[in-house]
């Protein structure tokens, strides 16, 4: 009863036929934040009948907040959020389909394999807007001093070249790379791609299983035997998050650091001055450069009484030429084929010119929209994958763990 | 009985190691929060600043509106503080004066609240807010805060009452005095550390508090600060360090002046009835 009761918009109309609509959005970042902020001032001059009014959320508690506002019927019209967070409120039916609602233009702008990301069942629960790649930042004095040959998107290392070359730059307490691995599972899985790693196969009966086989193997043996053989990755980040390896690099500990495209802005604000550093692509397999991505996302709540304007807002804010000031401010990528022809994109400064061009190899994560994902890897990915780094278990007993402990975990949802 | 020498000096030693490892966040929160950019990615830190900056402070009031949501924390904390001890004063007088088995009870059922998780009950107390008009509030805000410090605010002034003899409030009987004049002369007075104490717990609690923040209000115009300092904290718990910091210093230091206002009269509330004469 009470939930029923419950169950009214976020948005709403005035007694003179204006609506308000509520855009939550998650832009942290300064220019970010004013990329946004102005955008929706730039709509609301344009259109006194739809009026959108800014909220600012937080990555940090999306999922809760989120949850509990659909629960009680007072969610945001507009919902800002990643791909791999959509998958419960998709198949919870709180977000709205967004398969007629989205103008042509939009669709087609963004390639397939985005919307693949946000695509549950039959039907597009988000826009996905912007991606970043993982790419390798690394200190370019040091590397044209060692004399290793640079990577271009178009020559990319190869995952044994880097193993070699990474031990070619180490040495005295030097490491040639940092792999800031406390999110190890989709680091491993979105890199694992280039290898031809799919993890997760779906049988004919739509029933998802576990099979580590041997091109997933590729990415984590690289990790492993850089940590635990060669000693050319630092041992000590296997743990941290990116911006923990950020001192260690700039002071000259490491020569590479594998970081989301995003992670640039950090380096321009925090890098010592002089110091000149890179952007290269992540290491290609037998795929090529090929890698997962969770796009952030623009979706409609399912109880919005306002979902066509509120799919009108989104198609403003993703015109080419404000999915590139967005894209500017947060340092990503747009997934739009047209923003990325834009020459503030394209230009070699601060490494724009290489992720702009790995855009064409992202694609959907691995397993974002399998049920059970989640559960799977707190409680058996992440534990085993930083044992397996550690050099604690084997690869044996990793593929043991993923195959034998994940196949009971995804059964448990596949009943 | 004495203590020699050196225990005394290990008595010592291990307070300042106690001290320094209570000091220790909030002494690198400062240093941080007065560090540029350049200098937070050095890979050997200093203590002391080498350039002193105030840019995280410009920049963290440039970006979020603190003294708003400072505002709101205060209204927040202070309405939440006030009304719990209102509220829990007579009722552990009562609890505490006349042992029945509802006291009991009521005993055990405050200890049992305590175990509950936030998670467990945020989904129908938020539909319960909204039915009442009260989500977006800082009203509805303060009443699930007065609700959540209840039971513990109960249970340490019913610890504070039992501290306060009995026979006294007896002897002012004898001397003429009614139940009034012996509760507002006698036994108010005693309790009035434990009601601080007890209304510092409250406050305290509220000022802090960020889930149900979090999930209640939902219009900038109403944040509090708890929920506006998670906006400095981007995808994958990235965080401009800097301005989290500077905000972050600025939103523990209401706490700690109430602290060294009335840390006195709360040692002093703590031991009162500790030794029976």
């Amino acid at each position: 009863m009470l939930l029923l009761a419950g169950c009214t918009s976020g948005g709403g109309s005035s007694a003179d036929g204006r609506i308000t609509l509520r855009f939550q959005s998650l832009a942290w970042q300064e220019e970010s934040v004013e990329a946004n902020k102005e955008l929706v001032r730039e709509w609301n001059a344009r259109h006194p009948d739809v009026k959108v009014e800014y909220v600012q959320g937080s990555w940090d508690s999306i999922h809760d907040q989120l949850l509990t506002s659909f629960e009680g019927g007072e969610a945001p019209d507009i919902i800002h959020d990643a791909s791999d967070d959509l998958a419960d409120f998709a198949y919870g039916g709180y977000l709205a389909d967004l398969t007629d609602l989205l103008p042509e233009r939009l669709k087609s702008d963004i390639p397939e394999r985005s919307w693949e990301t946000a695509t549950f069942g039959d039907g597009i629960y988000g826009v996905p807007f912007l991606q970043e790649p993982r790419v390798l930042i690394a200190n370019a004095k040091w590397l044209k001093e060692s004399g290793v040959r640079i990577p271009t998107p178009e020559h990319p290392w190869s995952w044994e070249e880097f193993r070699k070359i990474t031990e070619q730059l180490s040495g005295d307490g030097k490491y040639g790379v940092a792999w800031p691995l406390k999110e190890p599972v989709s680091a491993t899985l979105n890199l694992s791609l280039s290898a031809g790693g799919q993890l997760f196969h779906r049988g004919a009966d739509g029933k998802v299983t576990v099979r580590f086989e041997e091109a997933d193997e590729t990415v984590p043996r690289t990790i492993h035997d850089q940590a635990n053989t060669d000693h050319s990755a630092s041992p000590t980040t296997l743990g941290s998050g990116g911006s923990d390896t950020l001192p260690g690099f700039f002071g000259g500990k490491y020569a590479m650091v594998p970081l989301g495209f995003s992670y640039r802005q950090q380096i321009v604000q925090q890098a010592p001055k002089g110091f000149q550093w890179q952007v290269l692509p992540a290491p290609a397999g037998a795929d090529g450069l090929t890698q997962g991505v969770s796009p952030q996302t623009l979706s409609v709540a399912e109880d919005s009484p306002h979902k066509k304007e509120a799919a009108e807002f989104i198609d403003f804010l993703l015109q080419p030429q404000n999915m590139v000031r967005l894209a500017l401010g947060d340092w990503m990528l747009p997934t739009g084929t047209e923003a990325l022809k834009a020459p503030a994109l394209r230009t070699v400064k601060d490494g724009w010119a290489t992720g702009t061009a790995l855009a064409t190899h992202l694609t959907s994560a691995p397993a974002q929209s399998v049920r059970g994902y989640p559960e799977w890897k707190d409680k058996v990915a992440t534990p085993a994958f930083q044992e397996y780094y550690s050099g604690a278990i084997g690869l044996g007993e990793l593929r043991k763990r993923l195959e034998d402990d994940g196949n009971l975990v995804l059964a448990r949802y596949q009943r | 009985m004495r203590t020699s020498t050196t225990g005394r000096v290990g008595q010592y030693v291990a307070l300042l190691a106690y001290l320094v490892f209570l000091a220790f966040p909030f002494l690198w929160l400062i240093s941080t929060a007065f560090k540029s950019p350049r200098e937070l990615g050095r890979l050997h830190p200093s203590w002391i600043p080498d350039d002193p900056t105030l840019d995280n402070f410009r920049q963290a009031f440039d970006e979020q509106p603190l003294l708003r949501a400072a505002g709101n924390s205060l209204l927040a904390a202070l309405g939440a503080a006030l009304i719990a001890v209102l509220i829990a004063t007579p009722l552990a007088y009562v609890m505490a004066r006349h042992r029945t088995r509802l006291a009991k009870a009521a005993t055990g059922w405050v200890v049992v609240s305590q175990a509950f998780p936030l998670v467990l009950v945020i989904i129908p107390l938020f539909l319960v807010l909204k039915n009442l008009g009260l989500i977006n509030s800082l009203a509805g805000l303060v009443m699930v805060y007065v609700v959540w410090a209840l039971p513990f605010a109960l249970w340490m002034l019913v610890g504070y009452v039992r501290a306060v003899p009995a026979e006294l409030e007896e002897a002012a009987a004898v001397d003429g005095a009614g139940r009034v004049r012996t509760l507002v002369s006698v036994t108010a007075p005693l309790l009035a550390p434990g009601i601080v104490a007890t209304g510092l717990f409250a406050f305290i609690t509220a000022w802090n508090e960020f889930f149900f923040a979090l999930v209640l209000l939902k219009t900038p115009e109403k944040q509090t600060l708890p929920v506006v300092l998670t906006h400095f904290i981007g995808a994958e718990g990235v965080a401009d360090l800097g301005p989290l910091a500077a905000a972050a210093f600025l939103a523990t230091l209401p706490s700690l002046v109430v602290f060294a206002i009335i840390q006195r009269r709360i040692t002093g509330g703590m031991l009162t009835g500790a030794v029976k004469s």
